[in-house]
């Protein structure tokens, strides 16, 4: 049950990594700003800027 | 676990293996399961990162769980951060995992089922993962850099320029050949068009609520978009049978290509935050779940191959592209097997993530086994339909006829029988009113997956709706590499331009990015207007063209490595990447020759050029003369290029085995890690 519930953690984990989520995480923290639409907007102005130059597999 | 245990548990995996492929191998006649490739698959994958991944870090590349890697050492909460090793590999995985491995086997199963296999799983074992794993280890150690910036340090300037133009080319490729996918998949299909134009609206949805309603909270509407788009799918039905709706969305392949390419001027040119960024998140949560769905669905439902072994393709003759099985089963299907473009994710976000250097092994080698399963899944998905099915759908009109009747009259004497009417009842249980000539893969595999889905879920009933499921999930996903791939070749043709003046490197500077937009889409769309108007479907150039681009880079990242081996003195075991390496020049160097000089018209560029300049000159004929020629071209400058990135490898090899050089490898300094034990 341990395992289980310790693998459906990191797959949660893994799934808020891949949609962002804790990367916004982290933006709130590193900028002490609180959830926000203004602060949401921010964290994608922040992520376009080094996302939008990563390349992507064929 | 126990020693003795652990060698009869290996070596039954071992049996299994080799009783697994060796039926996949030698099987002649009546049709085979599935199961037989997944139980090959898994247990050659099994074999290959237990004892080969784990000889390449223990001899090779000496993995360091003390050294501090670049997460750890420069950890700044955005690029550079600590991360869960599962979750990289997820990252890694969602990153390298495209549709390449979904229709580059589905274009190569015209020569049989085995080909591909076999090429798939000893491709992926011995180059493609090898390939991902060093590599990833090669940035982690500097610093996360890039494949181009490894290139320049280790091999010298022409490695670094030859890698960025490789990425250029391979992008601009890429982008217009997975345009032309998607053309071949929508035209004349209101239903799938519908779907598709029903994404926009869905995605703004998401966006003002990622942004007004529940800032962050990504995976709850991303789940909220899929519902979203299952009722699109369903829509689609409704829009298909509707007089005036299907008007609108029954779109020619010309239109939805002019479509397209204003599609992507506007996801490189304009702030549209609104439409992309919840549009790729929700391509991402489809893809995941497609690919977890067909696995489950394939190991469950362990379907029948009626695609023989080999078919008579193997000689070259083959309608879905051709050419002989070698070399072009093996630039067919890049992804699956060995791609270069992973060199670039290896070498781009994931190496910033990872926190001991021994975890390089399971991200890099690991997460190209897991595309690779995908690669035998599309594989699987192709050949569950009748041969004569496959080729009705993937055979270009030039090739097989214009009519229903000429086609499969055609398609059954190469000993495929297949009626019109049997593929009009297809055509109609999958809601398109017809399957011919649908050319780019697509098609065929969207059909594949809703012959497997229809054996159970929903029965043939829905079929339709697993189809046009299949055809969005692609259709999706393209679109999203498509606006992503531009907006990342803009960047680095600003970034290179910027060098020249100044201002036309600025990311902010309107009439820069207006300029690198407008010559990256006219560049990609260039390709895809070809595509779309060539006679022989387009397919046929485009994808060996891409397949032949995305090699080369794959043997300037084998370059790479095996100069920094040869600089590690690790020489004598520098065959690890040395022979994926001498595999891949032989195989594009080959292809290239073919389809510059072969004098066969419907393989070589020039052939072709000739034969259509000799006939009756028209506006159409001197512009398919031109783009044979420019192929021609594009695939002889690749070749120079790489060609010399080889010279100067070999070069670098000799001065350092010959003592007249002194190896120095560009490794950031080793410090050691202050992460506790149980984090690796």
């Amino acid at each position: 049950m341990n395992r289980l519930s310790k693998a459906g953690r990191i797959l949660l984990a893994t799934l808020r990594e891949i949609f962002d989520e804790n990367a916004y995480e982290r933006f709130l923290r590193r900028t002490q700003m609180a959830s926000s639409p203004k602060a949401y907007g921010a964290f994608r102005q922040e992520l376009e800027e080094a996302k939008t130059r990563r390349p992507r597999c064929c | 676990m126990n020693k003795t245990v652990s060698i009869f548990a290996w070596g039954a995996v071992g049996l299994l293996a080799a009783a697994a492929v060796g039926v996949v191998a030698v099987h002649r006649g009546e049709p085979i399961n599935a199961l037989w490739l997944v139980v090959a698959a898994a247990c050659c994958y099994a074999l290959g990162y237990r004892f080969y991944s784990k000889f390449i870090a223990a001899k090779i590349l000496a993995l360091d769980p003390l050294r501090a890697t670049p997460a750890e050492r420069l950890e700044n909460g955005r690029d550079f951060l600590v991360t869960n090793k599962w979750v990289v590999f997820g990252h890694h995985f969602a990153a390298i995992a495209g549709p390449g491995p979904l229709v580059g086997p589905v274009l190569a199963a015209q020569f049989g089922y085995l080909p591909g296999t076999m090429w798939v799983l000893a491709g992926a074992v011995f180059a493609g993962c090898v390939q991902d794993f060093v590599i990833l280890l090669f940035s982690v150690r500097r610093d996360g850099k890039s494949l181009t910036e490894m290139a320049q340090e280790e091999i010298g300037r022409v490695g670094g320029f030859v890698a960025y133009t490789a990425v250029i080319a391979i992008l601009v490729i890429l982008l217009g050949v997975v345009a032309l996918i998607v053309v071949n998949a929508l035209k004349d299909s209101p239903w799938g068009t519908f779907t598709i134009a029903m994404t926009i609206p869905i995605a703004l949805l998401m966006g003002l609520y990622l942004r007004r309603i529940r800032p962050g909270k990504v995976l709850e509407i991303s789940a909220l978009g899929f519902i979203l788009v299952l009722l699109a799918i369903w829509g689609g039905q409704w829009a298909s049978q509707h007089p005036a709706m299907a008007g609108v969305f029954t779109l020619r392949a010309p239109t939805l290509a002019i479509l397209i390419m204003g599609y992507g001027f506007s996801a490189s040119a304009l702030p549209v935050w609104l439409l992309l960024a919840p549009r790729d998140y929700l391509s991402t949560f489809v893809k995941l779940g497609t690919i977890g769905l067909l696995a489950v669905g394939i190991v469950a439902l362990h379907p029948t191959l009626h695609m023989p072994a080999l078919t008579r393709f193997v000689d070259g003759s083959g309608p879905v592209f051709a050419g002989k099985i070698f070399p072009f089963a093996f630039i067919t299907i890049a992804c699956g097997a060995i791609s270069g473009f992973h060199a670039l994710i290896s070498s781009g976000t994931t190496p910033k993530l990872i926190a001991r250097e021994t975890q390089t092994r399971m991200v890099g080698y690991g997460a190209m086994m897991a595309e690779s399963a995908v690669a035998v899944m599309a594989i699987i998905a192709a050949c569950v339909l009748q041969p004569g099915v496959y080729f009705a759908i993937n055979s270009p009109a030039g090739v097989v006829g214009e009519t229903a009747a000429a086609a499969t009259a055609t398609i059954s004497s190469w000993g495929f029988p297949v009626t019109a009417a049997a593929m009009q009842t297809l055509a109609q249980a999958v809601g398109e009113q017809t399957l011919f000539n649908r050319t780019g893969g697509a098609p065929a595999f969207a059909v594949g997956m809703a012959h497997i889905f229809s054996q159970s879920l929903g029965g043939a009933a829905v079929m339709a709706l697993w189809y046009h499921f299949a055809v969005m999930f692609e259709a999706l996903f393209i679109l999203t590499i498509l606006d992503a791939g531009t907006r990342v070749a803009r960047f680095m043709i600003q970034d290179a331009l910027g060098h020249i003046y100044k201002p036309l490197g600025r990311t902010s500077w309107y009439p820069s990015i207006l300029a690198t937009s407008a010559l990256i889409v006219a560049a990609w769309g260039f390709f895809l207007w070809q595509g779309v108007k060539d006679p022989l479907g387009g397919i046929n150039s485009l994808w060996p063209l891409f397949g032949i681009a995305n090699q080369l880079l794959a043997t300037v990242a084998l370059c790479v490595a095996t100069t920094i081996i040869v600089k590690m003195y690790r020489a004598r075991y520098a065959a690890v990447t040395l022979v994926p390496l001498a595999w891949l020049v032989a195989v594009t160097f080959t292809a290239s020759w073919h389809k510059v000089l072969d004098p066969n018209p419907r393989v070589g560029f020039l052939a072709q050029a000739r034969v259509l300049a000799a006939a009756p000159a028209t506006r159409a004929s001197a512009q398919l003369v031109f783009n044979n020629r420019l192929d021609a071209a594009v695939t002889a400058v690749l070749v120079v290029m790489v060609t010399l990135v080889l010279i100067e490898s070999v070069r670098q090899w000799n001065l350092v085995l010959s003592g007249r050089e002194q190896a120095s490898v560009k490794e950031s300094p080793f410090v050691k890690t202050r992460l506790a034990e149980d984090r690796g």
